[in-house]
C-alpha cells in the first residue's frame, strides 16, 4: 500500500533508510525541524539546518522516488534561549516560500515552562502573519497531558487561527479526545517504548474514527523505527479493517491536511 | 468502528498470547525490582505503578486513558495568569 509518513526526521537517518521506505510503499515524507541532540549556538546554525531541509533532503529523498516536504522552527527544547529563538523566528521567512516548505513546526512545549510558552506564542504570531500551516509537538511522558492542555489553551485563545490547518502531534489516549473535539488534526506517533504502539493507534482509530487522524514514525536519531507506519497498516489488516479505511489514515488524510499549504505540490505516483 | 463481526471472544483469542506475555513482563519486572540490593529510594513511582495495576482491575472502559492520567502531571487552567504569559 502506498503511504505518506507525515512526521519523520530524515536528516538523522541514512540513505539506506530512504531506500527501505520506498520499498515499503512510502511515497512522501514531511520533516519538521527539531532538536539535533544538542543546543545550536547561533542563528547561522539554524540557517544551515534549514538549507539542508529545503535543498539536500528533497534531493536525497528523490533518489528513491520519495517526495520530501518540511516545516521550520526552533524546537521547544531550545526555547529557553529566548533571544536566540527570536533571531530564528525573524529568519524563518527567508525560507517559507521555498518549494516543499509546508509551514511552521514542530513548535510546542517540552517541560511546559514560561519561556517555552512565550516562544510558542511568537511562532503562532509568525504563522498567522505568513498564513502558514502549523505542526505541533506535544511533550513527553508525564508532561504530555499538562502541556497539551496548555497548547490547546493558547491555540483556542487566538481567534485568527484556522484549526483545520493545525496538526497537534504525538497524541495518546489521554490527549486525543480534546485535540479532535476542538477541531484540530491529531497525529499518533509510533515509537518502540514511549508514545504509541501500532495496536494502540489502531484502537484510537476504532474509538474516534479516521477523520483528522494521522499516524507517523517520527523516526529520528533516538530509538525509533522509520518503517513504523507499515507496522500500523499490518495491525489494522490483522483486525480485518478494510483497505479503504487504512488508506484513508495513511495516505488520504495526510494529503488532505498538507493540501492546505501553498507549497504542497504532490505528484501522484504511477 | 470496532469490527462488528469480531466478538469479544474473538478479540480475546487474538490477544491472549500478547497480553499473557505483557502481564508476565510486568510481574518479572516487579520481581527484578524486589531483588535489588538496596531499598527503593523512590517509593512514589512504585505507588503510581500500584495505582495503575489497581486501575486494570476496575471494570469500565478507557483503562489506558485512566492510567495515562495517573502517570501525568496535573493541569491547572489558571496557568496563563500564574506564568503571566
Amino acid at each position: 500500500m502506498q503511504y505518506i509518513d507525515p512526521h519523520i526526521h530524515m536528516v538523522s537517518r541514512t540513505t539506506d533508510d530512504y531506500e527501505t521506505l520506498a520499498k515499503m510503499g512510502c511515497v512522501a515524507v514531511s520533516e519538521p525541524a527539531f532538536w539535533a541532540g544538542y543546543d545550536r549556538g547561533s542563528v547561522e546554525g539554524f540557517r544551515d539546518y534549514f538549507e539542508q531541509l529545503t535543498e539536500f533532503e528533497p534531493k536525497r529523498a528523490g533518489w528513491y522516488g520519495i517526495q520530501h516536504y518540511t516545516w521550520l522552527c526552533i524546537n521547544a527544547k531550545e526555547a529557553e534561549n529566548v533571544s536566540l529563538s527570536r533571531e530564528v523566528i525573524d529568519m524563518i521567512p527567508e525560507f517559507l516560500d521555498r518549494p516543499g516548505v509546508l509551514g511552521i513546526g514542530e513548535i510546542g512545549l517540552n517541560k511546559n515552562t514560561r519561556n517555552e510558552a512565550t516562544v510558542f506564542l511568537e511562532h503562532l504570531e509568525l504563522a498567522v502573519r505568513t498564513q502558514s500551516q502549523i505542526l505541533i509537538h506535544t511533550p513527553h511522558l508525564e508532561d504530555k497531558y499538562q502541556g497539551t492542555r496548555m497548547i490547546l489553551d493558547m491555540l483556542s485563545g487566538d481567534s485568527r487561527i484556522d484549526r483545520t490547518r493545525v496538526l497537534v502531534d504525538h497524541v495518546e489516549e489521554h490527549t486525543v479526545r480534546p485535540v479532535l473535539e476542538e477541531g484540530f488534526w491529531a497525529g499518533m506517533t509510533l515509537y518502540p517504548v514511549s508514545k504509541c504502539t501500532p495496536d494502540r493507534a489502531a484502537d484510537m482509530v476504532e474509538m474516534y474514527g479516521p477523520e483528522r487522524l494521522l499516524v507517523n514514525s517520527a523516526g529520528d536519531w533516538g530509538p525509533s523505527k522509520p518503517t513504523a507506519v507499515p507496522d500500523f497498516i499490518m495491525a489494522m489488516r490483522k483486525r480485518g479493517h478494510s483497505e479503504a479505511l487504512i488508506r484513508q489514515v495513511v495516505y488520504e488524510n495526510p494529503l488532505k491536511f498538507f493540501s492546505q499549504s501553498a507549497n504542497f505540490e504532490f505528484q501522484v505516483a504511477k | 468502528m470496532n469490527r462488528a463481526d469480531r466478538s469479544a471472544q474473538q478479540v480475546l483469542e487474538a490477544e491472549v498470547l500478547n497480553l499473557r506475555a505483557k502481564l508476565l513482563e510486568v510481574a518479572a519486572g516487579l520481581d527484578r525490582i524486589d531483588r535489588g540490593a538496596e531499598p527503593l529510594a523512590d517509593a512514589g513511582t512504585m505507588e503510581t505503578f500500584r495505582g495503575a495495576i489497581e486501575t486494570l482491575l476496575r471494570p469500565g472502559p478507557n483503562r489506558a486513558e485512566r492510567i495515562q492520567l495517573l502517570f501525568s502531571r496535573a493541569y491547572e487552567d489558571s496557568w496563563r495568569e500564574n506564568m503571566e504569559v
